[in-house]
This record gives structure tokens, C-alpha cells and sequence, in this order.
């Protein structure tokens, strides 16, 4: 740790977090403690989280920044608040520090209007450039609707900014790809500046798929929410569900009882090998191999029935609730659950030998899009991508919740940082994620109810709300009112199918989150993706970015 | 930090090099697409429309509007279920009723389609079982103002079909019942082609 007595006076306070440590700290120490934070071997708070705006009108600096850090090696979390004056919002740039603050940093100034002094770039990111004010204010009215006009639309223009465009053997030209390309999973859109084939500049825009959870979530009572986070990763939407459960659950201080707990590992699991299966097979489609397509496709589309006989919905599940699970477990869960087990690994066994040593893939994808172990670390990556570049960071190993403790596997690392390893990560990921669930399933589900018997949380059940005057009352004043969550803040996470899950909750005690913070894995790392592009061919972009699993709906919220 | 600053070179084999793997591949998709041929069983595509799969009982589909045995709406216009809805697509106008023992009921009940998200908490909240969902997904229109749903067509009849059932208030002791309505549930596929083939399907009206 530095030593904080060099600051002034009141610029670093430590404060008793409710989660994790907190400090307070003065706009004019951050820039020199973040970067003795992030250099300080002792320390190494090598990985910036998140970075996010709140706004509490009442208090004489309106605003705060607030960063959280994580120390890979040292598994420790710190969380620094920067309280910023309404009339002077500005703070230092931490983008030369940390690259991962580089959107985060334009995500703060689009949606608060805070000012990141010596940021390069600091433009609006999620909303488009005919928005006029900060969605995210308190005062901003969650109903004002903005027209983009053709006139306002920013034209991107990448240009090489190191002199390599004095090649001029091949034909330099500017090309668009996307936001409805084949090629762009979703609504992205980059626009790359080629010299012959070879990117030489580009530039990513993104926020095509941006609704403002966050201000939705501000909006609506803490349950209403849960329908939401399905639309963020709505390739695994159940593990949003679960992430966003456990961050109410502990501002409550409630757990979920045994058995919704033992339902959620595995149902985390299986939803997992879903976003792999999707994210493997896209990747695969991308080079020209369909046909692996095809067998992803199909445990993911049993996947879906289980789920959807769990919770009558295939993609936007909604199956958690606050305290535990919306209904129980079918009857046929267990046998339902062993009939994956089986049918998934031959599938998975056809997919490797298929291309695991092929070489058309392997030239596809070897030493495509590399990125070091530590240069990943820097640019905020977490999840598979970051353990294919040879880092051991897996939320579920290094902070267990649910049962993942429990259980015997193993967080598989590979040294490549390419494509071919994101790719390999995945598929032993989901033979690892196949490993816990069988050893819960074995183990044999825990009795008891799915949901806490608290009536200020969960519904009674319905013949009690029929019947009993006193369930009639909680029932009425939990849909009326909404769970009332004390006061306070909670940075909670799960391991997301691309890497740590966060949600940062503010609750002032009334019915309705304060402030809502989705710390979303994908979001960083697509941040790279103009540098890992660089100098590749166009096939290579198409390619990685099938390797990052870029979902629009967690990226852009 | 001692994290990897170098990514590894990959060293192909002597095999890779020459592309053989590619043949053990050939041989995997083609006995893939011998078993489909001669399996059809086994070949995971549905004909839709003509085969469907089987949902659950718990299906999250389009709503239904439930009736008392005299046939008016079961629901009191209480509100609840508008309050609820994390979409805020229920838009429910409350008269008086003429019995003296219902106090009220919806004048107009409409539900927009386009904005449900199917969550269910309508129907959770409803504390008289007024609204339940169907198994129903097949919602297309031509225009947004079809998109909403009102009170007749969430009361159509035909919906009472217990096979057509969705998710509504679940109740331990009818477990049992729903479970042999959805048996075979595990196996979709096959369960889509039996119904199909069987000609025992039941026309959605
Ligand atoms: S299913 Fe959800 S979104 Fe649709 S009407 Fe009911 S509460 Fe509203
Ligand atoms: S459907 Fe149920 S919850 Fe909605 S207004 Fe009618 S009685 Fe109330």
C-alpha cells in the first residue's frame, strides 16, 4: 500500500466500505496515487474495473467518480470516490494509466458530463451526437427523446497517426463495416483505414444498441429490474440474473436458501456452456467452418428447454428473483439435467476433432489478434479472453460464491492470447463447467422451499395470498411499494461468460435503486479492439472479433 | 506484475501440416449426415410450422383474461398487475360493476404486445387468477396499433385448452396433472415429431 501521509491533508480518507475497502480521495491526488496504485508491486491494483459517475444533487460536490480496482495477484478490491463539483467537473484522465479508462471514461462524461482533463478523445459513446444533456443526472428527465438528423451523424476518419501511410505501393482507402454487417455479431460499426489489406487505423462506434438500463433501473422498484438484466449478456441472461440477485441480496444482508443456490450453480453452468457454444460457433462461422455451427447449436437448443422448463422462457428467463428462484424446480429437473450431461460432450468431442488440429483454422486464427497476459491486464480484460493470454483471474475461484467452492474443478489458463486460445479456453471451460455440474447433481438436490419465507421480500404463495387476510397485505404492499432495500452500497460479482460481472448498487432506502452500476466484461475489451486489429488484414478484425464474444446488449446496456 | 508480457509461437505437427486432420473431420460429418439420412429421428430439425416444439407449463406466452363460470371477467380492476409490469404496457380503465358484490371491472383492458417483455409478473401479482399466460407465441402484425391486445381477444375461448396452458399460479398438488400433460417434455424433439406424425395435433384456431 503507499504511503498515504505524503497527500495532503483530506485528499485520501479511508473509509469503512460496506463490501470492500474505500477511500476517498481529492481530484488533485488521484492522478499521483493511481498511478503509485497501479505500479507499487506491493500494491498492484493492476486492473481497473469500472469506472462510474453517480450524482447526489443535495451534497456540495454533485458529483462523484467512483473507480474500482482489483488486484489480480493479490485478489484485493479497492474502491476509490472522487467527489466533483457541479460547477467545475473535471478530474483527471487516467486513460495513460489504465487503458480500460479510455471508455470508461467517455461512458462517465456522455452519461453524467463529467470531464476527464487530457483525454484524447472525449466524446459521447452510448448516446449518439444529437443528444443534448446527461441521461444519467437526476435531473434529466427519463422520457426526453432526441432525433438524430443526418447533419449532427459523426463520420469517423481513422487515420494511421505514425507515419506508416508513406507506403504507398497499395491503394490507401477508408472502409465501413457495419452496424448491420454480418460480420459484427450484433450493432457495431467500424470504420477501418486499410493500406492494400492491412489495417492501418480504425475506429469503433458503438452504442447503436444503448436503451440506458441504468436509468431504467432507476425508475423501477429493485424487482423490476430482473427482467432487464436478461437483455444485458442475453446469451447467458440467467447468470445476469444471478449477479443482479446477489448484489440486492447483500445490500439486504438475506442469502437464497440451499436449494436455489445449488439451481443457480447449475443453472449458471449450464448457461455458460450456452454463451461458449454461441460464442465458438459464431467465432468458427466467421473462418468458413459452418458445420461446427451446427453441433453447437444443438446442446444449446436442449440447453433452452431445460431452462425454458424451469422458467417458461428460453432466452429472457427472469428466473431468478431476490432471496431465490421465481418457482420451483420441475420435477424432472434432475433427469432433465443428466440428459445434457450426456448428450453435450459427444458434441463437443466431434467439434474439436474437427478443427482443433485443422489447419485451415489454425492458420486462421494462430497468432491472430495476440495480446499479452499483461497488456490484457491493463486494458481491463477479465474471463476467458484474459485467461487465454495466461492469466488465473476466474471470480469463481478467487472470491467462491454460490457453491463453486464446493466443487472440484479446475480454471483452465493458456500462454497464446490469440484467437486459437480463446477459442481452446472455451471448449475446456465447458468441459470444466460440465465437471461441477455433475458433481452437484450427484450430490443431489437440497430440500427444502426455492425462495426465503420473508413476505417484506418474496410473494407468499398464492393460496396464502388467496386466503390469509395477512399474505393478502404483504402481497399488495410488495407490488405496491417494491422490496425496501436499506441504505447503503454493495460492489457485487459473478463470473459472467466473458469475465467478471459487476454490479454496483446504491440504495438510498426508498423502494427504487439509487444508482445502478453494470460493470459489463465485454465492454473493456472491446475497447481494444481498434489496437488488436491493427496491422492485421481485414479477415483477421472479422475473425477476433467472433473471439472477444462481444454481446451488444451488455456492451452498450 | 508478473503476468506474460509475450504471447507463444504455435508449432504445427507434421500432420497439421499437411492438412490430414481434415480427413478424420470428413469422416465426422459424414457420419453426421448419414445418421440424419438414415435416422430421421435423430436429425434435430423441426418442420415448423407443421412441427412444433413442446413447451412447458410454464410458458410465458400470450396472456389470457380468465372468466368467472357466468362467463364475465374474473378480474376486479385492482391495478395491481399494471403496477407490476416493469414494461408498463397494461392500460386498464375500472367501472363500476352492476352486481353489488364485484366492486369493479375493466371497462378496458388492453395489453400492447409489442412492449410486453413476457415476464410474468402480471400475472404473479393478479390476486385473483384473472390473468394467466398461454403457451401462444406466434404473435406477428401488420401494423402497431394490431399489437395491442384487448379485452375480447385476451378472453377468447379457445385458450382454456389445458394443453395450451402457460405459466399461471402453480398449485404443489396439480404438479402431478401438469407433468403427464407435459410428459416427455425432456425429449422436445422427438415429442414435436410424435405429435406431428401421430396426427393427433390439435389445430390452433
Ligand atoms: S408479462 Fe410482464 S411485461 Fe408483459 S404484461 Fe405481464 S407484467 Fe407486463
Ligand atoms: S388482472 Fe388481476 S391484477 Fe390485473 S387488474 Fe385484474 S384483478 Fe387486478
Amino acid at each position: 500500500m503507499p504511503l498515504l501521509e505524503k497527500y495532503p491533508p483530506d485528499s485520501v480518507v479511508p473509509v469503512a466500505g460496506l463490501d470492500q475497502p474505500t477511500w476517498i480521495v481529492h481530484r488533485d491526488s488521484l492522478k499521483e496515487l493511481a498511478a503509485e496504485l497501479q505500479a507499487d508491486s506491493a500494491s498492484g491494483f493492476d486492473l481497473l474495473l469500472d469506472l462510474c459517475g453517480a450524482d447526489f444533487p443535495g451534497r456540495p460536490d454533485r458529483f462523484e467518480a467512483i473507480y474500482h480496482l482489483y488486484s489480480v495477484e493479490r485478489k484485493e478490491r479497492l474502491r476509490l470516490k472522487v467527489p466533483v463539483p457541479e460547477d467545475d467537473p473535471v478530474l483527471p484522465s487516467l486513460a495513460g494509466i489504465w487503458k480500460a479508462a479510455n471508455w470508461f471514461e467517455r461512458e462517465a462524461f456522455d452519461m453524467f458530463g463529467l470531464r476527464f482533463e487530457g483525454h484524447k478523445n472525449l466524446r459521447r459513446i452510448l448516446t449518439h451526437e444529437a443528444f443534448e444533456g446527461h441521461p444519467l443526472r437526476k435531473d434529466y428527465d427519463a422520457a426526453r427523446r432526441w432525433i438524430l438528423t443526418e447533419d449532427k451523424v459523426y463520420r469517423p476518419q481513422p487515420r494511421p497517426d505514425d507515419g506508416e501511410s508513406d507506403d504507398d505501393m497499395f491503394e490507401q482507402m477508408t472502409i465501413n463495416i457495419g452496424p448491420s454487417h454480418p460480420a459484427m455479431h450484433g450493432t457495431f460499426r467500424v470504420v477501418a483505414h486499410l493500406d492494400g489489406e492491412v489495417i492501418t487505423a480504425s475506429e469503433v462506434e458503438i452504442g447503436y444498441l444503448h436503451r440506458c438500463f441504468e436509468k431504467m433501473a432507476e425508475t423501477h422498484t429493485w424487482q423490476q429490474v430482473i427482467p432487464y438484466t436478461d437483455r444485458l449478456n442475453y446469451c447467458s441472461s440467467f447468470i445476469n440474473n444471478v449477479g443482479y440477485c446477489r448484489a440486492v441480496e447483500s445490500l439486504l444482508g438475506v442469502e437464497a436458501p440451499p436449494k436455489a443456490v445449488w439451481a443457480r450453480t447449475i443453472l449458471s453452468e449450464f448457461s455458460r456452456i450456452m454463451d461458449h457454444c454461441v460464442c465458438n460457433g459464431s467465432t468458427l462461422v466467421d473462418a468458413g467452418a459452418l458445420t461446427n455451427f451446427w453441433y453447437f447449436f444443438q446442446p444449446r437448443e436442449e440447453i433452452y428447454g431445460l431452462l425454458e422448463a424451469c422458467s417458461g422462457a428460453r432466452l429472457t428467463v427472469s428466473y431468478c428473483r431476490i432471496g431465490g428462484l421465481a418457482e420451483d424446480l420441475p420435477p424432472d429437473f434432475e433427469a432433465h439435467c443428466r440428459r445434457l450431461l450426456e448428450m453435450i460432450p459427444g458434441f463437443m468431442d466431434d467439434i474439436e476433432r474437427l478443427v482443433n488440429k485443422n489447419r485451415i483454422w489454425l492458420d486462421r486464427s494462430v497468432g491472430v489478434a495476440a495480446i499479452s497476459g499483461e497488456e490484457a491486464v491493463n486494458w481491463g480484460w477479465t474471463g476467458p479472453c484474459l485467461r487465454a493470454s495466461g492469466v488465473a483471474n476466474d471470480v469463481r475461484r478467487d472470491h467462491p460464491y454460490d457453491l463453486y467452492d464446493t466443487v472440484d474443478w479446475n480454471v483452465p489458463v493458456l500462454p497464446g492470447g490469440d484467437v486459437y486460445d480463446r477459442y481452446r479456453v472455451r471448449m475446456l471451460e465447458i468441459r470444466e463447467s460440465l465437471k461441477i455440474i455433475r458433481q452437484l447433481l450427484d450430490r443431489g438436490m437440497p430440500e427444502g422451499p426455492h425462495i426465503i419465507d420473508d413476505p417484506h421480500i418474496a410473494l407468499p404463495p398464492k393460496e396464502d395470498a388467496y386466503n390469509q387476510m395477512e399474505a393478502m397485505i404483504y402481497h399488495f404492499k410488495l407490488i405496491m411499494d417494491g422490496i425496501q432495500v436499506p441504505a447503503g452500497e454493495v460492489y457485487s460479482m459473478v463470473e459472467g461468460a466473458n469475465g467478471e460481472l459487476g454490479f454496483y448498487a446504491i440504495s438510498d432506502g426508498s423502494g427504487k435503486p439509487y444508482r445502478l452500476k453494470v460493470r459489463p466484461p465485454c465492454f473493456p475489451i472491446m475497447s481494444t479492439f481498434s489496437d488488436l486489429i491493427r496491422g492485421g488484414t481485414v479477415s483477421d478484425a472479422v475473425v477476433s472479433l467472433g473471439g472477444l464474444n462481444v454481446i451488444a446488449g451488455e456492451l452498450e446496456r | 506484475m508478473s503476468h506474460p508480457k509475450a504471447t507463444r509461437p504455435y508449432k504445427y505437427s507434421l500432420a497439421e501440416r499437411l492438412y490430414l486432420p481434415l480427413l478424420a473431420g470428413l469422416w465426422i460429418t459424414l457420419k453426421h449426415f448419414l445418421r440424419n439420412v438414415f435416422r430421421r429421428g435423430r436429425s434435430y430439425t423441426i418442420q415448423y410450422p407443421e412441427e412444433r416444439r413442446n413447451y412447458s407449463h410454464r410458458f410465458r406466452g400470450h396472456h389470457i383474461l380468465t372468466a368467472r363460470p357466468d362467463g364475465s371477467l374474473r378480474c376486479v380492476a385492482c391495478f395491481l398487475c399494471a403496477t407490476a409490469c416493469p414494461a408498463e404496457c397494461i392500460t386498464i380503465e375500472a367501472g363500476e360493476h352492476p352486481d353489488v358484490n364485484i366492486e369493479k371491472y375493466p371497462v378496458v383492458y388492453d395489453i400492447d404486445m409489442l412492449r410486453c417483455v413476457f415476464c410474468g409478473y402480471c400475472v404473479d401479482a393478479c390476486p385473483e387468477e384473472a390473468i394467466i399466460m398461454s403457451n401462444n407465441y406466434d404473435m406477428a402484425y401488420f401494423s402497431r396499433d394490431q399489437s395491442i391486445a384487448t379485452k375480447e381477444e385476451l378472453s377468447k375461448p379457445y385458450t382454456y385448452d389445458a394443453s395450451k396452458l402457460g405459466y399461471r399460479p402453480r398449485y404443489p398438488e396439480e404438479e402431478a396433472q401438469r407433468a403427464a400433460i407435459r410428459e416427455g417434455v425432456v425429449d422436445l424433439v422427438g415429442e414435436a415429431r410424435k405429435r406431428h406424425h401421430g396426427g393427433s395435433e390439435a389445430k390452433a384456431s
